[in-house]
C-alpha cells in the first residue's frame, strides 16, 4: 500500500503549503473606484472602508448617507471591512495591489505604521491645503486629535471615534456598603478604602478592561510620566519603553497585592471583564467611556462615572487621559477630483451637527470644540452628566509631550506582550519589577524591529 | 487496484487536470514559494521598501524564548488532543457497535459536533467557563474550586485541549465505527469460543485490526491539532495568559495579521512547513511499518 502513503504525504505537503501561505496571502482586491467619471455632470465616488459593526455600521451608513443627499457632487461609499485588524490587513493588501481604498479607517495603535508608509498615505493637513478646502487645526479638541497630530502641530489624519477610560461605579452597591453614592472615590488609596467596604458588603473591589491601554498607558499620561522616550515616540523612531519606572511598578504592585483582599480582580483580555460590572460581582470598573451604551443597556443597578484615580503624591496628578478608538487616513494613488471629494466629507464630518450627533448616539467623543459646546447648549449632559466625564477629564490639562498619545511602531503586538507579562504578575509567577522589565524589554525588541525596517 | 481507464486522446487527461492543477499551483504552490522568499526580507507592512536580510528571520526566532516555548505548548497541546480525541472516539465507537438498539440515533448525536463551526464550538465554550458567568465555572466555585482561565496558564490549557478535542472526537467516531464494522464478526466468535476474554479480544483482534484506522487518524489529528485548532484558540484564550496557549499556528495569525511583521511570520510558516514534513516522514517511516494493512 506504498500508494495510500504517497497520497497522504502528498496531502500533508500541499496542507503544509497552504499553511506556509499565510504569511503571503493578500484578500481580494475591492473592485476598482477608478473609473473616470463618463461625463462631466457625474458624481465622484469614494469608497471609505471602516470596521464598526452592529448600530455603530448603521450609524456609518447614516451618516454616509447625510452626506450624498447633502451635495450631488460626491458619492461616500462605506465598506464594512471587519475588525479593526482585518480592516488595516485589508487596506494594505489593497494598496500593494495598487487599489487601495481613499479613505480608511485604522486604530490608535495602527498610528505609527501608517505614519511611517509616506508614500501610501496623504496627511490631512496637505489634503486640506492641496484641495483648498478650509480648514482650521485650531477647531478641534487637541487631546483628541493631538494623538493624530505630528510633534509640530500637523494633522495626519482625522480622529473619528475616540473615546478614553473612566471609572464607572455601582451606587447600589456603594449603598449597601455604606458609601456615598454622589462620592466616588478620586485617588487609588480611596479605591482600596472604598473596595474594604465594598468586599464587606459582598462585592469584590473593582476591574479593568482594556489594562494595557487603561492601567499602563493612561496611567502613564494621567500620572504626567512617560509612556516612552522620545515624548512617546512622537518625536522619533528610536523611542525606548519607559513604563518600567518606580511609579508603573508601585501600580502594578498595588494590583497584584490587592487581589488577596479581592479588592482588584483581573478580569482578562480586551473587555471580556465588563461582565464583571454589569453582573454585579465587581463594583467600580475602569473602562472606555464608549462603554457606557452597553452597561446602561446590560446593567439592572443604578452606576455613574468619574475620573480614573490617581496616586495622590504624585506631582502632576492627574494632567489629562488619552484617547482611544480609530481615525480616518486618506491613502494615496487617486485623482484630484477624489481628494476633492475626500476634503469635502472630512468638512461635512467635522461639521458641530455631524460631530454633535455622533457623539451623543455613541458616547464617543466630539472631535471638535464647537460640536462639544452644540451639545452642551442643547442640554444633552444636564440629562446625561456621565457622558461629559470623559471631556471633562480630556479637557482638564492642556496636553503635553507626556499626554498627547502614544506613537509607537508594532504597537498591537506590544499591547500583547503587556497582557502577557501583567497575566504573570498577576498568577504569582512574577513580581511587578520583573513583570514591567521584561514587557520593556520584549517590547523594545520589537520596536528596534520596525525602526530597522522603516528607516 | 481498480480499473484502468484508458484515454484514446492523449491531450485530454491532461486537459482534465488543468483545472485542478492550477488551483493548487495558484493558492497553493505559489503562496507556499512567497512566504519561503519573504522569510528572507525585512519589509514594511506596506511593501515600500524590502531589504535581504539572509536567515536573520530564523536565527532570531530561534533565539526568542517565546517561540520556543509556543514549541512547547504545541507539542503537550497536540499530543493531548490527539490522545483524548481518539481514544474517547474508539471507546464512543465500540459501544455504538455493540449497541442493538438506536444506534444509529448514538452515530448521528455523535457526529454533530463536526458540524460545528470552530469559532461557534469556541464561542461556546467559552461561554460555559467564562470565570464570571459561566455555567461550569459557577459550580466550579460552588464544589469548592477557583477557575479562572483568563489567569491560570494550565486551567486555559486544559480547556482548549478539552474544546479542540471535543469537535474531534466525531471525526475520529466515524472512521473507527467503519473499521470495527470492517472486522468479521466471525473471527470474534471464535475467539471467544477459545475463551478470549473481552479484553483480550479487543487487544488482541480488535486493535491490530484496527490499526491502519488508528495510523491515518494519528497523522490526521496531529494536523488537525497543528492547524486547525486556530478558531478556538482565538475564541477562547487569544492564546494568553502569558502565552499558555499561544500554539505555532496562533503565533503566526498575531505577528503576521495583527503584528504585520510580516517577514518573521513567513519565517515562522516555513519551520512550520519543514516540521510538518517531517514529522509525515517520521511517521510514514517508523510508525507504518508496525501497521498491517
Amino acid at each position: 500500500m506504498k500508494r495510500f502513503a504517497l497520497i497522504v504525504g502528498l496531502v500533508l505537503i500541499t496542507a503544509a503549503l497552504v499553511f506556509a501561505s499565510g504569511g503571503g496571502e493578500q484578500p481580494a482586491p475591492a473592485p476598482s473606484t477608478q473609473e473616470a467619471p463618463t461625463a462631466a455632470s457625474a458624481p465622484v465616488t469614494i469608497q471609505w472602508w471602516h470596521a464598526m459593526g452592529g448600530r455603530l455600521g448603521e450609524k456609518v451608513q447614516a451618516i454616509a448617507k447625510g452626506f450624498n443627499e447633502s451635495q450631488s457632487n460626491y458619492i461616500v461609499e462605506p465598506v464594512y471591512k471587519g475588525n479593526y485588524a482585518e480592516t488595516m490587513t485589508s487596506g494594505i493588501a489593497a494598496f500593494r495591489a495598487g487599489n487601495p481604498p481613499h479613505i480608511i479607517q485604522i486604530y490608535e495603535v495602527g498610528t505609527a505604521t501608517m505614519m511611517a508608509a509616506e508614500k501610501a498615505i496623504v496627511p490631512v493637513y496637505k489634503l486640506m491645503e492641496q484641495t483648498g478646502e478650509p480648514f482650521d487645526p485650531n477647531d478641534y479638541i487637541p487631546t483628541v486629535t493631538g494623538y493624530y497630530t505630528t510633534a509640530d502641530g500637523k494633522m495626519l489624519s482625522l480622529p473619528f471615534n475616540s473615546s478614553t477610560p473612566v471609572l464607572y461605579f455601582n451606587k447600589d452597591a456603594f449603598r449597601k456598603a455604606g458609601l456615598d453614592p454622589n462620592k466616588p472615590p478620586k485617588t487609588w488609596p480611596e479605591v482600596a478604602d472604598y473596595s474594604r467596604k465594598l468586599v464587606a458588603a459582598g462585592y469584590s473591589g473593582f476591574s479593568t478592561a482594556w489594562i494595557s491601554w487603561i492601567q499602563l498607558e493612561n496611567f502613564s499620561a494621567w500620572h504626567n510620566v512617560p509612556l516612552a522616550s522620545e515624548a512617546n515616540g512622537f518625536q522619533g523612531l528610536d523611542a525606548v519603553l519607559e513604563y518600567n519606572s518606580p511609579l508603573h511598578v508601585r501600580h502594578i504592585k498595588a494590583l497584584s497585592d490587592w487581589q488577596k483582599e479581592k479588592i482588584f480582580v483581573y478580569g482578562g483580555r480586551t473587555n471580556v471583564g465588563n461582565a464583571l460590572f454589569s453582573s454585579e460581582k465587581v463594583a467600580m470598573y475602569t473602562e472606555s467611556s464608549a462603554g457606557y451604551a452597553g452597561f446602561k443597556a446590560n446593567a439592572k443597578f443604578e452606576f455613574g462615572t468619574s475620573m480614573l484615580p490617581y496616586w495622590p503624591d504624585v506631582k502632576g496628578a492627574p494632567q489629562n487621559t488619552i484617547i482611544g478608538g480609530a481615525s480616518l487616513w486618506v491613502m494615496a494613488g487617486h485623482t484630484d477630483a477624489e481628494y476633492k471629494a475626500v476634503a469635502r466629507f472630512f468638512s461635512y464630518l467635522s461639521s458641530p451637527e455631524v460631530q454633535a450627533d455622533w457623539h451623543q448616539f455613541s458616547g464617543y467623543l466630539p472631535i471638535t470644540k464647537a460640536a462639544y459646546q452644540l451639545t452642551k447648549d442643547q442640554g444633552f449632559y444636564d440629562k446625561n452628566p456621565d457622558l461629559e466625564t470623559a471631556l471633562k477629564q480630556m479637557t482638564l490639562n492642556p496636553p503635553n509631550e507626556n499626554t498627547r498619545g502614544v506613537r509607537l511602531g508594532n504597537f498591537p503586538q506590544i499591547r500583547e506582550i503587556n497582557y502577557d507579562e501583567l497575566e504573570a504578575i498577576f498568577d504569582g509567577q512574577k513580581t511587578a519589577k520583573q513583570g514591567l522589565d521584561s514587557a520593556v524589554s520584549r517590547g523594545n525588541a520589537l520596536l528596534r524591529e520596525f525602526e530597522k525596517a522603516n528607516k | 487496484m481498480g480499473t484502468r481507464v484508458i484515454f484514446k486522446n492523449k491531450a485530454l487527461p491532461y486537459l482534465l487536470l488543468v483545472p485542478q492543477i492550477s488551483i493548487v499551483l495558484i493558492f497553493f504552490i505559489w503562496p507556499g514559494i512567497e512566504a519561503v522568499v519573504l522569510s528572507f526580507f525585512r519589509e514594511d507592512a506596506f511593501g515600500l521598501s524590502r531589504e535581504f536580510v539572509g536567515l536573520y528571520n530564523f536565527t532570531t526566532l530561534f533565539a526568542d524564548p517565546v517561540y520556543l516555548h509556543s514549541f512547547i505548548v504545541t507539542i503537550v497541546f497536540s499530543f493531548w488532543v490527539m490522545l483524548l480525541a481518539m481514544t474517547l472516539a474508539l471507546y464512543l465507537a465500540i459501544m455504538a457497535d455493540r449497541a442493538i438498539r438506536g444506534s444509529e440515533f448514538y452515530t448521528t448525536m455523535i457526529i454533530w459536533p463536526y458540524a460545528v463551526a470552530p469559532v461557534v464550538s469556541g464561542v461556546m465554550w467559552m461561554f460555559l467557563f467564562n470565570p464570571t458567568v459561566g455555567i461550569v465555572s459557577y459550580f466550579l466555585e460552588q464544589a469548592g474550586y477557583q477557575w479562572n482561565h483568563t489567569l491560570n496558564g494550565s486551567q486555559a490549557l486544559l480547556l482548549v485541549i478539552v474544546a479542540a478535542s471535543w469537535k474531534q472526537i466525531s471525526y475520529n467516531f466515524l472512521f473507527f465505527l467503519a473499521g470495527l464494522q470492517n472486522i468479521p464478526e466471525s473471527l470474534l466468535e471464535s475467539a471467544a469460543m477459545d475463551g478470549a476474554r473481552p479484553f483480550t479480544r479487543f487487544w488482541k483482534i480488535i486493535f491490530p485490526l484496527l490499526s491502519p484506522t488508528t495510523f491515518f487518524l494519528v497523522v490526521m489529528n496531529v494536523m488537525y491539532a497543528f492547524f486547525q485548532t486556530f478558531g478556538i484558540i482565538h475564541q477562547v484564550t487569544r492564546g494568553g495568559p502569558n502565552q499558555a496557549t499561544n500554539t505555532l499556528v496562533y503565533k503566526v495569525y498575531s505577528d503576521g495579521f495583527v503584528g504585520l511583521n510580516l517577514g518573521s511570520s513567513s519565517a515562522q510558516s516555513v519551520v512550520l512547513m519543514a516540521l510538518v514534513i517531517v514529522l509525515t516522514v517520521i511517521q510514514f517511516r517508523f510508525l507504518e511499518r508496525r501497521v498491517e494493512y
